[in-house]
């Protein structure tokens, strides 16, 4: 990255070599091609803030359509209160149960894809052979194209008898199975992650250790692995940001019950994943498309939304953090 | 345990889980494949649903997909050249293009959900389109455009930058230059970008939930305020909101087997249009 923007500073100087050599034929330009280039010039900066644009009126029509919600409930309500009943004619807007839900769903999957995918990040990074890692690249690309929906339906479909069975249960729609699903898709960005971090650790860091004795694994472990440490934390905040914000495997697989998905054990909530859950995102789905616009009840969907931006907002600012420390410390070599 | 035998068992751990990742692929495709390419026929691909969408085919679908995806395209491949060409040709390091790169990673990860109900507060409700085939496809190039804009600066970074000296040192203005030099060598790049990002929102169902994708229509939208039956969302209703979800198993089946059969085509389309380019360019 550095040493492309060095690039681009020394070729800049180039160009403006270049532009002092052909200044007769720089004024030669026509009045209208200097016209046209500086209003391109001017468009093309506001093409470019576009991100920015969308990404400041996401917030303000989030915000604004939460606000009735905010202002008649409060935000206490939604963040702590344990009963959905947003059109009831005693109604309650704790979003607890979802939020809860999601994070639980969420650190379920990555239990299973955060050894998985590092695992198998190491065996392409440091141990697998050519010819094995060319055939494992595309697999795992494949794997990162599933839509989502298909995901959700092998899931509904295949998984969920299975697990029904496994815990002798009526019906295998529970937080279990979607952790399941969402470990297959937070598992090609845990691996790619990973993998890139780890190649990004130099050579001779590997050199010195094999020079000291070490054998291949000792190397792997004592110094490719804790060089490689941000990156791969990088990686799985990314799954964790990807798994949280799913919708369509969650909401197939986990059954969509609206309860909190704990037991309490000694006053202690204990999660309880063999149980239906709807997480938040599910939540927004299923009420989302027939809400009546304007009502308290779909400000109440934008407060959920906001909640879930936020989790996301953070969880992907500390992966944004992790990565630029890996290459930081990598850079320095 | 000794030193080789410690090594052994930890490259064994390590090749078992990427054993594991393989297996994990080849399950889902052998379902979907075994189960899907069964009620696979011409007449699944060309028929109307029929009888409540317990018999037919799932041309609507088809062509509800295709057409959000295309103007899905339509929309998010200029803009997102356009900001491309902004990072890659004119931006000077600054906090604009911070903010800018900032903003494109935080939309890459806002959750496909909140898009959709952005779309139907500000397209379906505020501006008033209502919910149907534009709302939807302006909400999916919105997600889609992080991806389009990094895929086509990649393929504006790999244009050799002698090209756009040359052009300069003629006397051309850099919008000349960048119009006739640059952009015509990184249309392969750029359309492999377009393309990835085509599959993507032909297989998104979350944001179309919410704006405009439809339960059952006999017909094909005939207009852009329209509502539409897309692949992803039919593949859905079969699987949990159908009144006889066992009857419609198999459906289910082959719409998710024409949705990953369509989804990989592009996928791959993308790959060969990216490899030919790459051996041209290495070639320069």
């Amino acid at each position: 990255m550095s040493s492309h923007a060095n690039k681009t500073v020394s070729h800049d100087e180039e160009i403006k070599n270049l532009k002092k050599v052909t200044k007769e034929k720089l004024t030669q330009r026509s009045f209208k091609s200097n016209v046209v280039d500086y209003v391109m010039a001017r468009l093309f900066t506001l093409f470019g803030s576009i991100a920015i644009i969308i990404l400041a009126l996401i917030l303000f029509f989030l915000v604004r359509e939460a606000i009735p919600a905010i202002r008649e409930i409060g935000l206490a309500e939604f963040l702590f209160g344990q009963r959905w009943y947003p059109s009831s004619s005693d109604p309650g807007f704790g979003a607890l149960p979802f939020i809860l839900s999601s994070l639980m769903v969420t650190t379920g999957a990555l239990f299973i894809a955060i050894p998985w995918g590092v695992f198998t990040a190491i065996f392409i990074a440091e141990i697998a052979p050519r010819r094995v890692r060319e055939t494992l690249k595309p697999v795992i690309e494949t794997l990162a194209i599933f839509p989502s929906v298909v995901l959700g339906f092998i899931a509904l479909v295949i998984i969920a008898p299975i697990t029904a069975q496994v815990f002798n249960l009526s019906n295998g729609l529970n937080a279990f199975t979607a952790s399941v699903i969402l470990s297959v898709m937070a598992l090609p960005t845990i691996i790619s992650i990973a993998e890139d971090a780890l190649k990004s650790v130099p050579r001779a860091h590997r050199e010195a250790a094999y020079a000291l004795g070490a054998s291949r694994w000792e190397t792997i472990r004592n110094v490719t692995l804790p060089a490689a440490m941000s990156g791969i934390f990088a990686g799985m905040m990314l799954g964790f940001g990807r798994a949280v914000g799913e919708t369509m495997t969650v909401l197939m697989a986990a059954g969509n019950a609206i309860d909190m998905p704990v037991t309490e054990f000694f006053g202690v909530w204990l999660p309880e994943f063999l149980q239906s859950v709807r997480s938040l995102t599910a939540n927004i789905a299923i009420e989302g498309s027939d809400v009546p616009w304007g009502s308290l009840h779909y400000s109440a969907l934008f407060v959920t939304a906001i909640i879930l931006f936020v989790i996301t907002f953070i969880v992907n600012l500390t992966a944004d953090f992790l990565m630029a420390r890996q290459r930081r410390k990598m850079g320095h070599e | 345990m000794n030193k080789t035998a410690t090594e052994r068992f930890w490259f064994s751990v390590c090749a078992l889980f990427a054993a594991l990742t393989v297996a994990a692929l080849l399950f889902l495709l052998y379902w979907i494949v075994i189960q899907g390419a069964s009620v696979l026929s011409w007449s699944f691909l060309t028929a109307r649903p029929e009888q409540n969408m317990t018999s037919g085919g799932i041309w609507p679908a088809i062509v509800g997909t295709f057409y959000v995806a295309s103007l899905t395209i339509l929309i998010s491949v200029p803009i997102g050249i356009g900001a491309a060409i902004y990072l890659n040709e004119y931006a000077k390091q600054g906090p604009l293009v911070r903010m800018i790169r900032m903003s494109i990673r935080n939309l890459a990860g806002v959750p496909s959900i909140v898009y959709g109900l952005f779309g139907l507060a500000i397209f379906a409700s505020f501006i008033g389109l209502g919910t149907g085939l534009l709302t939807a496809a302006i909400t999916l190039s919105i997600m889609v455009l992080p991806w389009v804009i990094t895929a086509t600066e990649e393929a504006l970074r790999s244009v050799p930058q002698s090209f756009r000296e040359g052009g300069l040192a003629l006397g051309a203005t850099k919008w000349q230059t960048i119009r006739q030099l640059v952009l015509p060598s990184a249309i392969p790049g750029m359309a492999t970008g377009s393309i990835l990002g085509l599959a993507r929102a032909a297989g998104e169902t979350a944001p179309i939930i919410l704006t405009g994708a439809a339960y059952f229509l006999p017909v094909a939208p005939s207009s852009l305020t329209d509502q539409f039956m897309a692949l992803p969302y039919h593949l859905y209703i079969l699987a949990t909101q159908h009144d006889q979800t066992e009857v419609v198993r198999p459906i289910a089946f082959g719409t998710a087997f024409v949705l990953i059969l369509l989804v990989i085509l592009l996928n791959l389309t993308a790959i060969v249009i990216r490899n030919r380019y790459r051996t041209k360019n290495e070639q320069l």
